[in-house]
């Protein structure tokens, strides 16, 4: 049944021009950097080959490359999340969902499952192309794989909140806006968080991605996202099933 | 009266509920049989919609119990509500699926076995005259046309218990005129409540009649059982409705 739900997500996601766009908008960005990197890489080189221990390619390009997806997906998953619940409410498809005989739980799950198969395709695109590098020279697949598990958790993150937001109203756009800042929040907590060492380090979810950015596979930061994912999910099956008891 | 009993497919004790200390239901008894049409009746704001929301697993009641087909929809709603077939007052469609899309999504979800989802759908969109619009967008149809996906999307899973919310609203006569008579089919063997304010469309396809003011049920009757006591339904409906209104 889960799996019936998120098949319909994706179909619907992929029949609007929105899946699209976004895709195509992450990977010109994305690949736009990445060139850009590469020169910049190709300009040091010599010099780099005179440093006792010089950082390698994947470390000069590639890194800087998964930190900005992050940064886009920030601003871009909130505008997936909203037409999931939000949506829904508005459209009054809700009902449908809720009298037929499946749990809520069925239903945030399916809806999650099909956000995080369209993040897979983003993930997926973005190794591909950082994987090219490995025509020219011996790629750091390890830095790659943390890389990738790094920005893969950090999205789930943001995808669960989104939801979480979304199940709170009927206006998509409130989800939407609503999602972005508080994900900017947390954004603005790293910076914070980066000048002097406090507890704000802790709870900066995008803070705990800079570890696997660095190729630091850290088991709390692991634990802390997906902490984080499975809180605003339960969140928000919670919320839904009091709305049929409260209000 | 023992025969009866047993094809009982749903039965609600006691139902109330209060929206912030407002209350929208009290106290509702109620009892349908297999192969019957009920007519709910009432003013706006006499709490039809609420009870209708009840019945269907959208709204838990504040008290009360509610039995489909003999399984507790509050303590196991997942097998209660495979039986109940729901068309609410603002139809749950996606503009953006194709009716079969949507059909065949709809029979998934409400848990047609995988071999049989193509027959429902053909099934049901031959009984709502939908067969020549299987590709077309949800979206681009007319009001009468989506009223009717709204309706074939409640029976597909052949429920036994039907709850259509002002069903033909924003249908031309001769659509009105089919739906009514699609109702009448599907009441044969099954269990439907039609919320209307159409007092003519009652007379003409319900068996009951149950008439709702202020979250109360005020009359609870057979139609034959009007009709032999020779009062019309508009002055029962007039009278019961507005003498509880001048007391307050």
């Amino acid at each position: 049944m889960i799996l019936t739900i998120a098949h319909k997500e994706l179909k619907t996601l992929f029949v609007s021009p929105l899946a699209w766009v976004l895709l195509a908008l992450i990977q010109v960005v994305s690949t736009w950097v990445f060139l850009g990197r590469m020169d910049a890489y190709l300009h040091v080189q010599p010099q780099l080959l005179q440093i006792a221990n010089p950082p390698g390619f994947t470390e000069i390009i590639v890194t800087p490359v998964f930190g900005l997806a992050a940064l886009m997906l920030l601003m871009i998953i909130p505008l997936l999340t909203m037409r999931q619940i939000a949506e829904e409410r508005k459209n009054h498809t809700m009902t449908l969902l809720i009298s037929a005989p499946v749990s809520m739980r069925e239903i945030v799950l399916g809806k999650f499952l099909a956000l995080m198969f369209f993040l897979l395709i983003i993930i997926a695109l973005l190794v591909f192309l950082s994987g090219m590098l490995s025509l020219g020279g011996n790629l750091d697949i390890g830095l790659l794989l943390s890389c990738t598990v790094g920005l893969f958790l950090v999205s789930c993150c943001y995808l669960s909140l989104g939801l979480y937001l979304s199940s709170l109203t009927a206006q998509p756009v409130i989800a939407a806006i609503s999602t972005l800042g508080i994900l900017l929040g947390f954004w603005v907590f790293e910076l914070a968080s980066s000048t002097h060492d406090g507890w704000l380090h802790y709870f900066s979810i995008l803070k705990h991605f800079e570890q696997f950015n660095h190729g630091l596979l850290d088991s709390f930061s692991i634990f802390y996202l997906m902490l984080f994912t499975l809180f605003f999910l339960i969140m928000t099956i919670r919320h839904l099933d009091g709305e049929r008891l409260h209000r | 009266m023992l025969d009866n009993a047993a094809s009982i497919t749903l039965s609600a004790q006691h139902l109330s509920r209060e929206y912030h200390r407002h209350i929208a239901v009290h106290d509702l008894t109620l009892q349908l049989k297999q192969g019957e049409i009920l007519g709910l009746l009432g003013p706006n704001g006499a709490g039809k919609s609420t009870t209708m929301r009840m019945l269907t697993g959208n709204l838990a009641p504040d008290t009360g119990s509610i039995e489909i087909c003999g399984i507790d929809l509050l303590d196991n709603p997942k097998s209660a509500k495979v039986h109940i077939g729901y068309l609410p007052e603002i139809p749950p469609l996606y503009t953006e699926m194709t009716v079969d899309e949507y059909l065949v999504f709809v029979a998934k979800l409400h848990r047609v076995e995988k071999r049989s989802v193509a027959k429902a759908v053909e099934n049901s969109k031959m009984q709502c005259g939908l067969t020549d619009r299987s590709g077309q967008l949800i979206g681009t149809l007319s009001k009468g046309l989506q009223q009717r996906v709204g309706i074939a999307q409640a029976i597909i899973h052949d429920p036994e218990v039907i709850i259509l919310d002002e069903p033909t609203v924003g249908l031309d006569p001769n659509q009105v005129k089919e739906m009514r008579e699609l109702i009448v089919n599907l009441g044969q063997s099954r269990s439907i409540i039609l919320s209307t304010h159409i007092l003519s469309e009652v007379e003409a396809v319900c068996d009951r009649v149950l008439i709702m003011n202020k979250g109360k049920i005020v009359l609870d009757d057979l139609l034959s059982e009007l009709q032999r006591k020779a009062v019309g339904l508009e002055t029962v409906f007039t009278q019961l409705t507005q003498i509880e209104a001048e007391h307050h």
